[in-house]
C-alpha cells in the first residue's frame, strides 16, 4: 500500500555505518567476476569466445589492413591477384567508387547525384526530429523532392539533361525507398482504415489486397512489374522500368505498412472512438483529428522497423536489372580486370546499407524508450 | 479452524511459539550487498518453531531481501542462515530440502497464468513431492476449501480477483505442507476491500500454529497475530519485541517516526 | 458472469429499421460508398483485363496451361527427382518446387537452432557472449539479404578449384565446385534401419506419455532413457545387423578436373542456405529473447520457491508461457524463409521462381508463369496462416 520512507534528517537514532562490500564484489574486479568469471563454466565460455574473437579480429586486420592493396596504377589489378586470399584489394573500391555510388551518370555531373543523396539524408534527419512533426513537413517533402527531380533530370537552369536510363547507384536506392515510402504510407492508412471498416465490401477488398500481397514474395511482384505490366496497358502506351518497379514496391510496402497501422488502430482504447462519436464528429473528422494522430504515434517504432525492412528490400530490383546501389556494386566487378573481388565490393556496399539501417534502428529504439517513458508518466 | 472468522481489534491469537525446540530459522550476522549498496547489515535473527514474526520498516529497508534470503531467492554474501537445521549453501540438495519446507507468498501473487487454479496447487505436490495426481487434487481441494474458493478450481488465474488470486497463492504454498511460511507484502498489491479477505486467511492460518514470517504494513494484523515485531531500517534490525510494547513504547526515534508516518498514512 | 434467467420482457428482439432513401441515413451512405469503391476497383480491373486480352491477341500469344506438357529443354543443375532436359515443363516446375522446399525446410530447421542459441546467448549473464550475440543480431538485420547472398556466393566462388580444394577433414573437400562430403552407399538395410529409428522415436514418445500417466497415478517416477536408448539406438542397430550390416562409405575423390562420388552441396545451394540461415537466425534470436523476457521474473521465483528444480521450472512454467509469445512471430519467420528463398534466382540456384522465370522467357507465357509462382507461395502462406490461427486459438490465455 503506502510506501513509507524515513526522512534521514529527523531520524537521530544510532546507526551502524554501512560497510563497503568485500573487494571481490565491487570495482573492476567485481565486475569481471560477476560478468565474465562467475563460475567455471562461465569462465570457460569467456575464454573460448575471447579466443575466437581475438583470432578472427587478427585475421581480419591482417587481411583487411596489413596485407591489403589500397591502390593500383590504372586498372592494373595484377598486384591484387597476387595477394588474393591473403590481403584485401581495396584498390577496386578506389578505382570504382564513383561507379558504385552513381552508376553511369555522366562523370563530370556527379556532383548532382551527390547533392541529391545529401538532400535525401537531410530530409530524413528533418523528418526524424519531433519538433518538425507538423503540417509544414509535407511542404518540405514536396519542395525537396522537386529539387531532387530537377537535379537528377536537369534540362533547366543550365543543367544538362540526363535521361533516366543513365541514373544509377545510391540515388536510385534512395529514390525507390523514399518515393515508395511517400506513396505507400497514405495507401497503407487508407487500407488499414478500410480493413477496420464496417462496410463489408470495402473490408473484403482490403483484406484481399493485404493478404494477397503478403502471401507472395516481392520478387514475384517485381517480375509482374517487369514482364506482365506492359500487357496490362493499352497498346503503344509504355511506362519506364524504374517507375514500374516503383509501383510494385509501393503496392508491396503498402500492404505491410497497412498491417502495422491497423495494429495501432486496434491498440487505441475504445473510449477514444466513443468520445469522438459523442462529440458528433463525422467519420473523416473523427479519423483525421482524433484517431490517426494517436494511432500512428503508438506504432512509430514498428513503422520504423518496417521502413528498415523495406529499405533493404529495394535491393531486390537487382533481379529485374534496375541499376540501384547493389546492382552497381555487382556490375563494377563484371569487368575482367576486377573479376573475383566481390567480397571487397560487397563489404563496402554493405557498409553503406548498414549506416542507413543502423541509424534508423537506433532512432527507433531511442524513440521507443522515449515513448515508453511518456506512457509510464 | 473457524470458518467465518471476524477480525476484532484486540482479539489476539494465542501464541503457539515453542521456545524449547530448535529454532526454525537462524540467521547469524548476515550481510548482503547489491553492487556497492549494503542492503543487509549484520542481521541476526532467530525464529522459533510455531512463532509468528512480523517484519516492518520503511521501503528499501531490506525487509523483503531478508525473507527472500531465507529460501535463497537472493543469496547472502556473509554470515550463516540455517533453516530447520539445514544450512543454506551452494549445495543443491540442501536447497531442495529447504524449499520444500518453506512456502512463500508474493506481493504480486505470481500464479501461473497458463494453469488452472487446481493445477497451480497440484503442480508442486505432484512433481516435487511425487504425490499421485488424485491424492494431490484431493489435498488441493482441501486447502482451496480452507481459503474459501473451492468453486474456482477449474478457472484460470486471469479470471479471479486480486484477493482471490492471493488466497489461491496461499493455498498453493500450503499444498506443499511447509513447516514455515514466508509472506512478502501479501496485501500491498490489493484493493482495500480485498485486503481483509486475505488477512482473514492469514489469521486463520496463524491459529493452526504455523511458523510465519510476514513482511507487512498491516499493523492491525501484527497486533493480533504476531508474537514478535521486527523493525528494520536501512538494512539493519533496529528494534524488536512484542507488538504491544513496540507500538506503545517505541525505544528508538526511527521506530517512532515510522509509526507516526504509518498512522498518518492510514 | 451470472446466468440468472432473464425477465422475458428483456428478451424481445430489436425492431427492424426501415431503410430510408436519404443521404442522412448512415446505411445509405455505407451502401453508396461501397458501390463507389467496388465500382472504381472493378472498372480498373476490367480496363487492365481488356488491355491484356487485346495485347495478347495482337502479339498472338495463346493463353492457357497447355505449355506444361511440352518438352522443357532446360537443364537443371540439381534435382531431388530424376530429371532430364527432355522432360516436360510440368516436371521442371516440380523440380523447382522441390528445390524451394529443400532449401526452405533445411533452412527453417537450422535457423531455428541457431536463432534459439543466439537468443539465449543474448540473455546470458556472460557479458562477452551476450555482447557478441547482440552485435551479430544488429549487423545481420541491418544488411539486405540479397547482399548477404551475393557476398557468400562471392566467397564460395573465390575458393580454389577442385585440384587445390580445402581439405579440413579427411574426405571433406571445399572448393569453388561446392562442398563434398563422404556418404554411405545407400542400401535397403539402411532404409530399414531408418524406418526402425522412426518407429523407435514413435515408441519412445508413446512410452514417455505412458510413463507420465503412470507417474500421475501412483507418484513413482519411471525413467524414460533406458527405453529411449533401446528404441532409438538398439532397434535400428539390430535391424541393420539383421540385414547383414552393410557398411561401404562412398568417399569423394578427385578424378581429372572434378570430384566423383560422395555427397555434393553445390555452391549455389550452400550460399543460399548459409545466407538464409544466418539472416533469419538474427530475427529468430530476437523473437526467442523477447519470448523469454515476456515471462515475468516472479514466475521463476514462485516456481523455485515451490521447490521445482531449474529444469522443471523451464519445462512446466517458463516454456509454456514463452512459447505462446514466440510461436506466432516464429511462424511468420518460417514463412519469410520460404518467400526469401526466391532470391535464389540471383545466384543461380534453380528454385520454383527461377525455373518459372526461365519457362516464361522461353514460352512467352508471362501471365501463366507468374500465376504459378504466386499460386505456389499463396498455398504455402495460406496453409501456414491456417495452422497459426488454429494454434493461437488453442493456446490463448483465459482472461476475464
Amino acid at each position: 500500500m503506502s510506501d513509507i520512507t524515513l526522512d534521514t534528517a529527523v531520524a537521530k537514532a544510532p546507526e551502524a555505518a554501512p560497510r563497503t562490500a568485500p573487494l571481490s564484489q565491487i570495482g573492476l574486479a567485481g565486475w569481471l567476476r560477476a560478468n565474465l568469471f562467475s563460475s567455471w563454466i562461465n569462465t570457460a565460455v569467456t575464454l573460448v569466445v575471447l579466443y575466437f574473437v581475438v583470432r578472427w579480429a587478427i585475421g581480419f586486420i591482417e587481411w583487411g589492413v596489413i596485407n591489403a592493396v589500397w591502390s593500383v596504377p590504372d586498372n592494373q589489378s595484377q598486384a591484387c591477384r597476387d595477394i588474393k586470399g591473403v590481403g584485401a584489394c581495396w584498390a577496386v573500391i578506389a578505382e570504382k567508387h564513383r561507379f558504385i555510388l552513381f552508376g553511369t551518370y555522366p562523370y563530370e555531373e556527379h556532383w548532382r547525384p551527390a547533392l541529391v543523396c545529401l538532400l535525401f539524408v537531410g530530409l530524413y534527419v528533418v523528418s526524424a526530429m519531433r519538433r518538425f512533426w507538423r503540417k509544414e513537413l509535407a511542404l518540405i517533402w514536396i519542395a525537396t523532392l522537386t529539387v531532387i527531380g530537377v537535379l537528377m533530370w536537369g534540362g533547366v537552369f543550365g543543367l544538362s539533361y540526363v535521361p533516366q536510363e543513365r541514373w544509377g547507384g545510391l540515388p536510385i536506392t534512395l529514390i525507390l525507398a523514399t518515393f515508395g515510402l511517400a506513396f505507400a504510407f497514405p495507401l497503407a492508412i487508407l487500407v488499414a482504415l478500410g480493413r477496420r471498416s464496417k462496410l463489408p465490401a470495402i473490408k473484403a477488398l482490403c483484406v484481399l489486397y493485404v493478404e494477397l500481397i503478403r502471401g507472395v514474395p516481392l520478387i514475384s511482384l517485381l517480375f509482374m512489374a517487369s514482364v506482365m505490366f506492359p500487357l496490362f496497358l493499352p497498346e503503344g502506351m509504355n511506362i519506364d522500368k524504374l517507375l514500374r518497379a516503383q509501383i510494385a514496391i509501393i503496392l508491396f510496402a503498402g500492404a505491410y505498412l497497412a498491417e502495422v497501422v491497423r495494429g495501432g488502430l486496434q491498440a487505441l482504447p475504445k473510449g477514444q472512438y466513443e468520445a469522438a462519436d459523442a462529440l458528433g464528429l463525422s467519420y473523416w473528422q473523427k479519423t483525421g483529428f482524433i484517431i490517426l494522430p494517436q494511432a500512428l504515434r503508438l506504432v512509430i517504432p514498428p513503422l520504423v522497423n518496417t521502413f528498415i525492412g523495406f529499405f533493404k528490400d529495394t535491393s531486390l530490383v537487382l533481379i529485374i536489372g534496375i541499376f540501384d546501389l547493389l546492382t552497381a556494386g555487382k556490375t563494377a566487378i563484371i569487368e575482367p580486370a576486377w573479376q573475383g573481388f566481390g567480397v571487397e565490393v560487397y563489404l563496402t556496399v554493405g557498409a553503406i546499407y548498414f549506416v542507413f539501417c543502423f541509424a534508423m534502428s537506433k532512432y527507433s529504439q531511442g524513440l521507443e524508450a522515449e515513448l515508453n517513458r511518456h506512457r509510464v508518466r | 479452524m473457524s470458518d467465518n472468522l471476524v477480525l476484532e481489534p484486540g482479539a489476539s491469537v494465542a501464541s503457539t511459539a515453542r521456545t524449547d525446540a530448535p529454532p526454525a530459522i537462524l540467521m547469524d550476522r548476515v550481510n548482503k550487498w547489491f553492487g556497492a549498496l549494503h542492503v543487509l547489515r549484520d542481521v541476526t535473527l532467530s525464529v522459533a518453531l510455531g512463532e509468528r514474526v512480523v517484519v516492518c520498516g520503511p521501503s528499501g529497508s531490506g525487509k523483503s531481501t531478508l525473507i527472500r534470503c531465507i529460501n535463497r531467492l537472493e543469496t547472502h554474501q556473509e554470515g550463516r542462515i540455517l533453516v530447520d537445521g539445514t544450512e543454506l549453501s551452494d549445495d543443491v540438495r540442501a536447497l531442495d530440502t529447504i524449499r520444500r519446507e518453506v512456502g512463500m507468498v508474493f506481493q504480486s501473487f505470481n500464479l501461473f497464468p497458463h494453469l488452472t487454479i487446481l493445477e497451480n496447487c497440484t503442480l508442486a505436490p505432484i512433481w516435487v513431492r511425487r504425490m499421485p495426481k488424485a491424492q494431490a487434487e484431493e489435498l488441493a481441494m482441501e486447502y482451496l476449501t480452507r481459503v474459501r474458493i473451492p468453486e474456482q478450481a477449474k478457472k484460470y488465474p486471469g479470471q479471479l480477483s486480486g484477493g482471490q488470486q492471493q488466497r489461491v497463492a496461499i493455498a498453493r504454498a500450503l499444498c506443499m505442507k511447509p513447516k514455515i511460511m514466508l509472506f512478502d507484502e501479501p496485501t500491498s498489491a490489493l484493493d482495500p476491500e480485498m485486503i481483509k479477505e486475505v488477512l482473514d486467511t492469514m489469521v486463520s492460518l496463524a491459529e493452526t500454529g504455523m511458523t510465519m514470517i510476514c513482511v507487512t504494513h498491516e499493523m492491525g494484523f501484527a497486533r493480533q497475530v504476531a508474537d514478535r515485531v521486527v523493525f528494520m531500517d536501512r538494512g539493519e534490525i533496529v528494534e524488536q519485541g512484542a507488538p504491544a510494547d513496540m507500538f506503545e513504547n517505541p525505544k528508538t526515534d526511527r521506530l517512532r517516526l515510522f509509526l507516526s508516518q504509518i498512522l498518518r498514512g492510514h | 458472469m451470472s446466468q440468472t434467467t432473464m425477465d422475458p420482457r428483456l428478451l424481445r428482439a430489436p425492431p427492424k429499421r426501415k431503410l430510408r432513401l436519404s443521404w442522412a441515413d448512415e446505411r445509405v451512405r455505407g451502401i453508396v460508398w461501397q458501390v463507389l469503391v467496388v465500382g472504381v476497383v472493378g472498372a480498373i480491373a476490367y480496363w487492365l483485363w481488356s488491355n491484356t486480352v487485346h495485347n495478347l491477341e495482337v502479339r498472338r500469344i495463346a493463353t492457357g496451361f497447355g505449355f506444361l506438357d511440352r518438352e522443357a529443354g532446360l537443364p537443371i543443375g540439381e534435382s531431388l527427382i530424376p530429371y532430364s532436359p527432355t522432360d516436360t515443363y510440368l516436371r521442371a516446375l516440380t523440380v523447382g518446387l522441390l528445390n524451394t522446399l529443400k532449401v526452405a525446410v533445411v533452412g527453417i530447421v537450422l535457423a531455428t537452432v541457431l536463432g534459439t542459441l543466439v537468443g539465449i546467448a543474448r540473455l546470458s549473464r556472460n557479458w562477452l557472449l551476450s555482447k557478441i550475440a547482440g552485435v551479430y543480431v544488429e549487423v545481420i538485420r541491418d544488411l539486405p539479404l540479397l547482399l548477404q547472398l551475393l557476398f557468400w556466393y562471392a566467397i564460395l566462388q573465390a575458393l580454389p578449384g577442385p585440384r587445390q580444394s580445402l581439405n579440413p577433414v579427411e574426405g571433406v573437400f571445399l572448393s569453388n565446385r561446392g562442398l563434398k562430403l563422404p556418404w554411405l552407399e545407400w542400401q535397403d538395410a539402411h532404409t530399414y534401419a531408418l524406418l526402425a529409428f522412426v518407429a523407435g522415436a514413435v515408441g519412445t514418445w508413446l512410452w514417455a506419455r505412458r510413463a507420465t500417466a503412470l507417474f500421475l497415478q501412483d507418484g513413482k517416477p519411471r525413467p524414460v532413457w533406458p527405453a529411449a536408448l533401446g528404441l532409438l539406438v538398439g532397434l535400428p542397430l539390430a535391424v541393420w545387423a539383421a540385414f547383414g550390416a552393410p557398411w561401404t562409405v562412398d568417399w569423394p575423390a578427385l578424378r581429372g578436373f572434378n570430384f566423383r562420388g560422395g555427397l555434393t552441396m553445390t555452391p549455389e545451394y550452400f550460399a543460399l542456405l548459409l545466407g538464409l540461415v544466418l539472416y533469419t537466425a538474427g530475427f529468430i534470436a530476437e523473437i526467442v529473447r523477447a519470448g523469454i523476457l515476456a515471462v515475468p521474473k516472479g514466475q521463476w521465483e514462485a516456481a523455485q520457491a515451490l521447490g521445482l528444480r531449474p529444469g522443471a521450472v523451464l519445462k512446466r512454467i517458463v516454456l509454456p508461457q514463452a512459447l505462446r509469445v514466440i510461436i506466432p512471430p516464429m511462424t511468420s519467420q518460417y514463412l519469410n524463409i520460404t518467400k526469401n528463398s526466391s532470391l535464389a534466382v540471383a545466384i543461380g540456384y534453380q528454385d520454383i521462381v527461377s525455373i518459372a522465370n526461365t519457362t516464361l522467357n522461353q514460352t512467352g507465357q508471362a501471365i501463366e508463369g507468374i500465376a504459378i509462382i504466386m499460386l505456389v507461395y499463396l498455398t504455402i502462406s495460406l496453409s501456414i496462416s491456417l495452422f497459426m490461427n488454429w494454434y493461437n486459438a488453442r493456446i490463448a490465455l483465459v482472461e476475464r
